[in-house]
């Protein structure tokens, strides 16, 4: 077994390595080597429409993680500490995004804008395009359920005593969300901003459909460039993007540690009396 | 047993709780729910607008006539575009991109349960390592994975040297199905992985070594321990990677050359040159309806952990 793991790594690893090594190479047919070169990164950063698909990905993806971030951490708070009417109308809303296949999404937003558009424009006269608003509006709304299962995993391992007992000493609401919830949480919404960052930034099928002119996100345009032929630049494209994901990852694995050294606090609560305790009130009560 | 009136000695701070009656309970109930309300709200808001708008919208459509001009008459509520479904060129495109997803799913769990079972019996350091290494392709950009096999498989290129130098001739895989299999399974297999290794390490290793004990072999213990017990994972884990595949787009065209119509495909072509809108979406609700079964099916299954 110890070989098929090995096997299903060089799986995994030798086409990223491939990749890597052919963006070097001179020759003009891609898949070929013809000696060490660096034009194509050279070329890849001459490209103005390359490098300004770059800054439209950047800041669709930071809005998209902003505001994913709040609403998904919003409604990670609401379902896992609150019950409320509607609440499982609500958490299976949030399910739908996750598991919906990337096309159906996108031309569920194709179809939804066009329309928009239609209406906004018989209504008030103003005709609105497809662009970045469009593109950051889709991005929000799958990102938003990502970010809260991601929250509601890390609410869920938490102990809520820990809120009752701020509470217990007077503290308001804010005070406890604020000084005792929101840092034991922090890894989670760090965690849920990361994917959330990770996903925007490499969607591409949502984002074609609702990209317009002058607005198309780089996994958009690389997209194009590949259908329209394949030329080495694409290699040194698709390498710098292999690093963002790399600085992505570590940017993950320094929230896990994060993770494990704040899931002490909670460990430092004695659970052994309390739970010792319902076996003796059962029984002076004597119910149930 | 009510919580009487309770003062703290010092003077300056007298905190009385009232009465802890039914209706105050109750009123204290549904202050919480309205706060719960409250914070749920904006993404409920959000959610319903961009997204279960959207996805009423494409419902809508499907009964919907294309007019001449490649637009959507709601005029005339029909069946029409549902009727289309049952020629015999959709039902090809059908069965074929249920064939393939199904295909990647097998191959998927063949391939990682074995992995998934190896990273429960290693140290935790190792384990650890392992799990970095497969989130590793996971994080990285769709498009480039894809692209990096397509490299990979051209002809003349790095598969195509290798096998020449042992032999075997040139290889020209690209554009076939089997490179659309490569590439689906090589996206997906992370999701697969994942649900599988978080199932197996459940299962209380006391249980096997019980099946050992009572004189079952290798085999044994796996299919009548191991397996059932890892049932959560396995479904959870094929669902994760069913319902991408059937949908699948970038793949098939990046790998596939667009060669074979696959689902994904004729749903993007419906809604671009075809101009079918009617026909699109009525596809697209049957790769929804079949999501949405895979999904129900699982809850229902209990999964809710993974």
């Amino acid at each position: 077994m110890g070989v098929h793991a090995g096997v299903v790594f060089a799986f995994f690893y030798a086409p990223i390595a491939i990749l890597i090594i052919f963006s070097f190479s001179g020759d003009r047919i891609v898949g070929q080597w013809g000696g060490f070169t660096l034009d194509w990164y050279r070329e890849f950063w001459n490209n103005d429409q390359l490098t300004n698909s770059i800054t439209v990905s950047l800041q669709v993806a930071l809005i998209a993680t902003v505001a994913s971030v709040v609403l998904g951490t919003l409604s990670a708070l609401a379902l896992e500490r609150f019950r409320f009417r509607g609440r499982r109308v609500f958490d299976a809303l949030l399910y739908l995004p996750i598991i919906i296949p990337d096309v159906t999404m996108g031309i569920m937003m194709l179809v939804f804008f066009a329309e928009g558009i239609d209406v906004v424009d018989s209504l008030l006269g103003i005709s609105l395009a497809k662009g970045i608003t469009t593109i950051t509006l889709s991005h929000i709304a799958f990102c938003i359920s990502f970010v809260s299962v991601v929250v509601r995993a890390r609410l869920s391992g938490m102990d809520s005593r820990l809120e009752e007992a701020a509470m217990d000493l007077y503290a308001t609401r804010w005070q406890t969300f604020r000084y005792v919830t929101f840092p034991q949480i922090l890894p989670g919404v760090a965690g849920g901003g990361l994917l959330a960052l990770t996903l925007s930034l490499d969607d591409v099928v949502i984002s074609q459909f609702t990209s317009g002119p002058g607005a198309t996100t780089l996994p958009v345009y690389v997209f194009s460039l590949i259908r329209k032929g394949v030329t080495p630049m694409i290699n040194s494209v698709s390498v710098v993007m292999f690093l963002a994901s790399l600085v992505l990852i570590a940017a993950m694995l320094g929230v896990d540690r994060l993770r494990s050294t704040g899931s002490n606090v909670p460990s430092a609560v004695p659970r052994g009396d309390l739970s010792a305790e319902p076996a003796v009130g059962g029984h002076e009560r004597g119910d149930t | 047993m009510s919580v009487s009136e309770i003062a703290t000695g010092d003077a300056d701070e007298q905190h009385t709780v009232a009465a802890a009656t039914p209706a105050f309970e109750a009123a204290a109930a549904r202050a919480a729910a309205r706060r719960g309300l409250f914070m749920a709200l904006p993404a409920y808001v959000y959610l319903v607008i961009f997204f279960a708008a959207p996805f009423a919208i494409v419902v809508i459509y499907s009964f919907a006539t294309r007019t001449r001009t490649g637009g959507i008459s709601l005029s005339g509520w029909n069946l029409d575009s549902y009727q289309r479904l049952g020629e015999q060129i959709v039902r090809d495109v059908l069965w074929r991109s249920l064939g393939l997803a199904i295909l990647t799913t097998l191959i998927c769990l063949l391939v990682a349960y074995p992995f998934a079972y190896y990273m429960t019996i290693v140290s935790t350091t190792a384990r650890n390592v392992m799990l970095v290494m497969v989130m590793i392709p996971f994080w990285t950009n769709f498009l480039v994975r894809n692209y990096a096999w397509r490299l990979l498989l051209s002809s003349g290129g790095p598969l195509s040297s290798v096998t020449e130098a042992i032999g075997l001739g040139e290889t020209d895989l690209l554009f076939t199905k089997t490179a659309v299999v490569i590439g689906l399974v090589y996206s997906f297999l992370p999701f697969m992985i994942l649900p599988l290794y978080a199932s197996i390490e459940r299962i209380d290793h006391s249980l096997i070594e019980a099946s050992r004990d009572l004189y079952a072999n290798g085999a044994q213990t796996f299919r009548r321990v191991v397996l059932p017990l890892s049932m959560p994972g396995v479904i959870a884990g094929s669902i994760l990677v069913f319902v991408p595949s059937l949908g699948a787009y970038v793949t098939p065209d990046i790998l596939g050359g667009g060669k074979e119509v696959l689902l994904g495909s004729y749903i993007v072509t419906q809604f671009g040159t075809a101009r079918n809108f009617p026909f699109g979406a009525s596809l697209s609700v049957v790769l929804m309806v079949v999501m949405l079964t895979a999904t129900v099916a699982y809850f229902r299954q209990g999964g809710r952990n993974l």
